[in-house]
């Protein structure tokens, strides 16, 4: 009854000057609802990243072809020999006993044509030969039809899959399910068995795994593209062509249990790396996802103290804001507080009338800045179909992260930034108060 | 409202002695008695002995007002009075109680509850409302309820302000704010009323008012103690203590002693009303 009384009083002191009183919650506000969307956006800049390392499977260990520079000069030059080997393929699988699969696959840039309609601009795509059990560890679904099975691998028909976006840009109108697909650079054809959902692209981890754009591509059985396209690519540029040979783009090693990943992952290095002896091996990179998402998460813990700390300076600023008008308020206020100590009140009376003030004010400050913090997710939305909308080439410009970023509010920041709130309140209110309550009340009558 | 009261209280200053300063008889009540009170500011030059030794009684129901040139201690003994302050030395003993060694919190328990204080700059608190400035002293003795509000109701109104209860200070006129601060200082029925200079802003029509409400009261029972500089204030009082140089000069009752008629009190203080 009495605290109420005294907040009650508290509200109607700061209500006589309601700009101020404003100005100082707004400065608690801005605090608050900087703790709230700063730990918000590094939830979901990290969480993205975190999804997309997990999207590869932080039990898959993922071995990359890569393909050497080009050191070679004049017009004819040696074929390039490079990448894992079907064999060592073989061997993984043989030897290593926490595997519980080996997922093969080797890609292709490729032209598409519509057998049915020839003379149509081919469209660039990648031809993807690969194993049924791809379409499982990447994630991929299946509108119409069907992917790859076993039985077709095995008897190495020229059947492929499409993914939705080919599929469009080839059968504008019709059912491509049934249709047969032309890659002009191969001369060959591929019956079209199954459409695929449409999927997002995976971003470009760790350098050595490069982005992954899923829209435009067509699977095929790995066993069909050996038999019918080999191990060579000529590649023509200008006069001059060159020739590659390669068995295998990558290798998707499937770790049995989540635990024993590091451990195969020393394995696996070692078993390739040895092959070739003396010096290491520069045509194969070995991707572990796993621990990307380990250093992912350290970074994440280092962001968010990161942008914590900056969101605790603004409000130590807020608090200083506070503690400034406070100061200001008493001395405006020493008359008051000369009559209120002859009129009886005692020193913790005068304490308390001025820190219930200061509470009051980074209460309401906290209270809205959890508002504002609230508003973070949908804010960023709206602004990026804003700049989308009315400024696109801006849009273009931004870095990814800025266009498809979508905050996370981090439930533990509402309640933290709230109390903090109140804790400034109370640690930057104490001093003025105290000062308010050590005045001498003769003095404070006088005060003019 | 208390008209009917009047009579009956009239009779009772007559019953104590208020032109004998030292009271020779111990029947009567003393709201305040002060023994060899000194108060000496200690600054970083030298030592201001504001009061150097003051002793007199005050009974139940005189009416004293403290006169002396300026700098003569007159304020720095009501604040002794109103304990906000502590002697030096000596003994004030208030009711039964010797306050003059009590700690802070104490002294503001004193102020709360048995002294009823009017300044020259009436003192009022702005964001209040009249009746809530009526309430401050029993906010803080924690007696705040309907009871009570009535009783600030009835201050304010007896005071002549009963229509402008929710009135804030700023739009009062002096004489208003005064009367609302009287009605404040009588809420937690005190020992005494404590007024320094309470009449030293208003004209001399607001100055009859304040006096005359002063009259009512006392002729009521209250004790009034004040201080002023004005001997036509003075002439009000029924004792008169001169003050030089931190002691006590005279202490004499007031000869002819000037006192408004039951007639007049009515009429100021309808007339008052009307002002209102
Ligand atoms: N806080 C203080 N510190 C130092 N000296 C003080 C203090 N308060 C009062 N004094 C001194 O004590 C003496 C008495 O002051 P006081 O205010 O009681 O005089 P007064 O009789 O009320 O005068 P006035 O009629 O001008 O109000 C003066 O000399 C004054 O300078
Ligand atoms: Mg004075």
């Amino acid at each position: 009854m009495r605290l109420f009384r005294t907040w009650k009083l508290g509200l109607k002191s700061l209500l006589l000057h309601p700009m101020r009183s404003a100005l100082t919650v707004l400065g608690i506000f801005i605090g608050v609802a900087s703790v709230i969307w700063l730990l918000a956006i590094g939830e979901g800049i990290s969480q993205e990243a975190q999804k997309q390392i997990e999207d590869l499977g932080a039990e898959n260990i993922i071995v990359r072809s890569i393909k050497p520079p080009d050191t070679s000069s004049g017009s004819f030059s040696e074929i390039v020999d490079f990448g894992v080997t079907r064999a060592e393929a073989e061997m993984i699988r043989s030897t290593i006993p926490t595997l519980k699969g080996v997922v093969p696959i080797r890609e292709l840039p490729q032209n598409f044509v519509y057998n049915g309609n020839k003379n149509a601009k081919p469209v660039d795509g990648r031809l993807v030969g690969c194993t049924p059990e791809y379409a499982e560890i990447t994630q991929l679904e299946v509108d119409r039809g069907h992917f790859l099975t076993h039985r077709e691998i095995d008897a190495k028909l020229s059947v492929c899959v499409i993914s939705a976006v080919l599929a469009n840009r080839l059968f504008p109108s019709e059912d491509p399910i049934g249709k047969q697909m032309y890659l002009p650079e191969k001369q060959e054809y591929f019956n079209i068995v199954g459409v695929l959902k449409k999927r997002n692209a995976t971003a470009a981890i760790g350098g050595s795994l490069a982005a992954q754009d899923f829209s435009l591509d067509v699977y095929i059985p790995l066993s069909t593209m050996y038999q019918r396209m080999g191990d060579r690519e000529v590649k023509r540029t200008g006069g001059s062509f060159s020739i590659s040979s390669f068995q295998l783009s990558q290798i998707t090693l499937r770790v049995a249990d989540v635990n024993d990943v590091p451990r195969t992952a020393q394995l696996i290095n070692a078993t390739l790396m040895k092959t070739v002896g003396g010096r290491p091996r520069q045509d194969i990179a070995v991707v572990v996802p796993y621990e990307l998402l380990e250093q992912a998460k350290t970074t994440r813990l280092m962001f968010m103290m990161f942008m914590g700390l900056i969101a605790t300076i603004s409000l130590i600023v807020g608090g200083i804001g506070i503690m400034n008008i406070m100061l200001a308020t008493v001395t405006e206020r020493t008359r008051e507080i000369g009559i209120r100590r002859a009129l009886g009140g005692k020193r913790s009376d005068i304490t308390w009338q001025f820190l219930v003030e200061t509470i009051s004010l980074s209460v309401v400050g906290g209270l809205t800045g959890v508002l504002g913090g609230l508003m973070c997710p949908w804010t960023i939305l709206l602004t990026q179909r804003g700049v989308e909308r009315f400024a696109p080439n801006f849009y273009a410009n931004l870095p990814e992260v800025a266009r498809t970023m979508s905050p996370q509010i981090v439930p533990e920041s509402i309640p933290i930034a709230f109390f903090i709130s109140v804790i400034v309140g109370v640690v930057f209110g104490i001093y003025p108060a105290i000062r308010a309550a050590r005045m001498d009340p003769i003095e404070a009558l006088r005060h003019e | 409202m208390n008209h009917t009261n009047q009579s009956a209280n009239v009779n009772s200053p007559a019953t104590v002695q208020p032109d004998q300063p030292v009271s020779p008889n111990g029947a009567v009540k003393l709201a305040a008695q002060i023994t060899d009170l000194t108060k000496h500011y200690v600054l970083k030059s030298e030592t201001v002995k504001a009061l150097r030794g003051i002793s007199f009684e005050v009974p139940e129901g005189d009416y004293v007002a403290i006169m002396g040139p300026s700098g003569s201690g007159k304020s720095t003994l009501l604040n002794l009075l109103g304990c906000l302050d502590r002697p030096t030395s000596g003994n004030y003993v208030l009711g039964s109680s010797d306050v003059a060694h009590m700690s802070d919190d104490e002294l503001s328990e004193v102020r709360a509850s048995r002294i009823g204080f009017v300044f020259q700059s009436y003192n009022l608190i702005a964001q209040l409302s009249v009746v809530e400035n009526i309430e401050v002293p029993l906010y803080y003795m924690g007696q705040l309820n309907a009871q009570s509000r009535k009783r600030s109701v009835q201050l304010a109104t007896m005071v002549g302000l009963g229509e402008r209860l929710g009135h804030r200070p700023p739009q009062l006129s002096g004489g208003q704010q005064q009367r609302v601060a009287i009605a404040r200082s009588l809420v937690n029925d005190p020992y005494f009323i404590l007024a320094d200079e309470a009449t030293g802003n208003l004209d001399s029509v607001t100055t009859e008012e304040i006096l005359a409400l002063f009259q009512r009261l006392n002729d009521e029972g209250r004790t009034i103690i004040m201080v002023t500089h004005e001997d036509d204030v003075s002439q009000h009082a029924k004792r008169v203590i001169w003050l030089k140089d931190g002691q006590v000069q005279s202490d004499e009752s007031v000869t002819d002693r000037r006192v408004f008629s039951a007639e007049q009190v009515r009429k100021i203080s309808q007339n008052a009303e009307v002002r209102t």
